[in-house]
């Protein structure tokens, strides 16, 4: 057997805290269960809001990443939060690099947040019938991209969260200002989705999205190492 | 010496801007052109302006100061960089409140989400966010690194937004520095005064700057003997 190069080792270590990570969930099922109730009464809550009322379509394409925001809000802060509760922390500062460290995390929380907008978005369209989807290519980029650039920024307000005393009310303090533009276009590509407009209109949304992702977790991957490292 | 001068400057500034008589077509040398539907209410700009400009300048100072702390760890430029935060936050409030008081007599409301007032609106946020961190932290060291860390991320998706808000709403706000297509026209005295009041203001921030980094840093080492 060949030995490993740095980057090799690098990559195992990422993807062996994100599968600890992904085990360690599965066993209490903590964050997925939050989620899902999370979903599930907030989805209610409009639909009883609503009534017999049929909302209009930018309402309700602004009201599916309100769900979505404060559903990331709620669960994507666990990661970090129970490594510092467990008293694990200083295991991982020595058997990993801290970039490493980050990239599992970004990585447990985007798998989280892809399968909770997809449930999300699956309760939205059945419940809400004012809320039909006529270009699926644009939603469902919209959704991929937003995923992504929320589990971005909410993976480096969590290392941040995780070393303060108000873990709770503080996280979506810190990630609103952050996550704004993304929301933002995020529901301005959501309501182009549902008047049914075509690819090419929403590019532009697009490599905004991209860029921000991209942006994003440059700088995480960066300033991640001065918050890990105590 | 610093804080005399800045006095004896900024009153000038505050007569000169409020007192100079504004004509439609200025003669003398001390009249300020009429500007088309701002008129009186330009006066403002002497003031808001400078202050919006400064809310910036601090949130630039607290970011550079926050990564010069990321490398050295010194306590100083955490003192340097929180203090900017806070005159920033000041600031950030005054260009908001004397922009809605304009926006009511010019636009008939104190608040419609034209996006000037949505980015400084998520300036205010900014700062609070990070008041809110570091009120949260209660080690020293740990609150810095966190604070200039957060300065960092929330500095650099500010331009996102700087981006996307012009592209979703067209903005009412009339722009005299940036003044593209002559709409607004400032006549030389306009102009100096508008000029040194934007000086005053900045030595102001600096002096204040200043004074709260030397009564932060004599907290601390209070705190330590």
């Amino acid at each position: 057997m060949q030995t490993e190069k740095p980057y090799q080792r690098w990559i195992l270590s990422a993807i062996s805290i994100f599968l600890k990570d992904w085990h360690s969930e599965l066993r209490t099922r903590y964050a997925i269960s939050a989620l899902v109730m999370f979903v599930v009464t907030t989805i209610s809550v409009i639909v009883f809001a609503l009534g017999s009322e049929s909302a209009p379509v930018d309402a309700l394409s602004g009201m599916l990443w309100v769900v979505i925001f404060f559903a990331a809000m709620s669960g994507l802060s666990r990661t970090f939060v129970a490594e510092e509760e467990r008293g694990t922390v200083m295991t991982l500062q020595l058997v990993a690099e801290p970039s490493a460290v980050y990239f599992g995390k970004l990585l447990f929380n985007l798998v989280l947040i892809v399968g909770v907008n997809l449930f999300t978005v699956i309760l939205y369209a059945i419940f809400l019938n004012g809320f039909v989807i006529q270009s699926f290519s644009i939603f469902a980029g919209t959704i991929l991209l937003g995923s992504i650039g929320l589990a971005a920024s909410s993976t480096i307000i969590a290392a941040i969260i995780a070393k303060a005393n108000t873990k709770g009310t503080l996280y979506p303090v810190l990630s609103f200002p952050i996550l704004l533009p993304l929301l933002l276009t995020c529901i301005n590509a959501t309501r182009l989705a549902v008047e049914g407009a075509l690819l090419s209109e929403a590019m532009g949304e697009f490599q905004f999205l991209v860029s921000y992702i991209v942006v994003v977790v440059t700088a995480s991957s960066i300033l991640f190492e001065y918050i890990w490292k105590d | 010496m610093l804080k005399a001068v800045l006095f004896v400057w900024m009153t000038v500034v505050v007569i000169l801007a409020l007192g100079l008589p504004m004509v439609n077509q200025p003669q003398a040398w001390y009249q300020f052109p009429t500007i088309p539907a701002l008129e009186e209410k330009a006066r403002i700009m002497f003031f808001h302006v400078p202050t919006a400009w400064l809310s910036v300048v601090a949130f630039v100072t607290s970011m550079v100061y926050g990564i010069r702390y990321l490398r050295n760890k010194q306590t100083e430029d955490d003192i340097k960089s929180s203090a900017a935060a806070g005159l920033g936050f000041l600031f950030c409030f005054l260009a908001t409140a004397t922009g809605a008081i304009w926006a009511k007599f010019s636009w008939g409301t104190y608040w419609n989400w034209d996006p000037r007032q949505t980015s400084i609106f998520v300036l205010l946020l900014i700062y609070g966010a990070y008041f809110a961190l570091r009120s949260a932290v209660e080690v020293e060291e740990k609150r810095a690194t966190l604070a200039a860390v957060y300065s960092i991320i929330a500095a650099i998706t500010m331009p996102f937004f700087m981006f996307i808000m012009p592209r979703m709403l067209a903005s009412l706000h009339p722009e005299p520095i940036l003044n593209v297509q002559g709409k607004i026209q400032m006549n030389a005295t306009m102009l100096i005064v508008f000029v040194s009041s934007l000086a005053g203001f900045t030595g102001l921030y600096y002096w204040m700057w200043k004074l709260q980094v030397r009564a932060q840093t004599l907290e601390s080492k209070r705190h330590f003997s």
